[in-house]
């Protein structure tokens, strides 16, 4: 129980620290497409946690960061792509027919489309759709990126 | 890597190809919308795509907007400086005629973006 508790705080203060790095690391990428590699956490304790906890770690982290870092009105989008992301991880998850790459690639897309999605609805226009397939690309690109690290780093924790 | 990894990034590629090539998603030209305020209340919003005479009853009078060709113009008005009626046809976004005497304005909403760089407002 109290190694669980420890792995809560620690993925999750991970996953807090991650997007903080990620905002001060300048990235060569147009606005609006980041890495995320706090997603790199969020797999990770998909694969070693099981799926309730990845998803309590993965909301906690955009509260907290929204307070620290951003501000209320990001949090919005945060929410709303952690969610859809993680909806869908989950579900490729427990398939199990997806590795761990597919599953992060899919969660970087429907992160984007989760954004886009409440980006139109706060703005009140469809307008941003337009950006669309240009976000699912970059989320596919990112995703398989964040999978292969996760890889690597879901084999290290499984050892400890 | 598996075989569903692959068939993901493909689907959300050939999605997103799709999306893109498709552009049921691309903004489109919207048409541009005449405004009619009276009183800094609006009247009506007229669509400039479609040719037509509107006639607008103020308190103190009456003035006539014709739209053709995409632009709004005041044909007609029994204001006493004429200034809306000899002003130009307008077409461009945020462009307006505006007969003060009556409080009448009209304003283009959408449409051809102006050349200018900012307009107050």
């Amino acid at each position: 129980m109290s190694k669980k508790v420890a792995y809560y705080g620690i993925f999750a203060a991970l996953a807090i620290l991650m997007g903080y790095v990620e905002a001060i690391i300048p990235m060569p990428a147009p606005p609006g497409i980041k890495l995320g590699l706090s997603n790199v956490i969020v797999v990770l304790c998909l694969y070693t946690m099981g799926v309730k906890s990845a998803f309590f770690i993965s909301i906690v982290r955009v509260f907290i960061s929204a307070l620290l870092f951003k501000g209320f009105v990001s949090m919005w989008y945060a929410l709303a792509g952690a969610t859809l992301s993680f909806a869908v991880m989950a579900l490729l998850f427990k398939m199990k027919k997806v590795s761990i790459v597919g599953v992060s690639a899919a969660g970087g897309v429907f992160h984007n489309i989760g954004q886009l999605i409440i980006a139109s609805i706060l703005l009140g226009r469809s307008v941003v759709l337009f950006m669309m397939p240009m976000l699912m690309v970059s989320g596919v690109v990112t995703g398989v990126i964040i999978g292969i690290i996760g890889k690597y780093c879901v084999e290290h924790v499984k050892r400890i | 890597m598996k075989k569903g990894d692959i068939i993901i990034i493909a689907a959300a590629l050939v999605g997103a190809a799709v999306l893109y090539f498709s552009g049921i998603l691309s903004p489109g030209e919207e048409g541009g919308k005449a405004v009619v305020y009276v009183n800094g209340e609006v009247q009506q919003t007229i669509s400039l795509e479609k040719d037509g005479e509107y006639k607008f009853d103020v308190d103190d009078g009456y003035n006539v907007l014709v739209v053709k060709d995409g632009k709004a113009d005041m044909i007609d008005a029994d204001c006493r400086d004429k200034i809306c009626v000899n002003h130009t046809p307008i077409y461009r976004e945020n462009e307006s005629i505006t007969c003060l005497p009556h409080k009448l304005v009209v304003e283009i909403e959408g449409g051809e973006k102006n050349d200018v760089d900012v307009v107050v407002q």
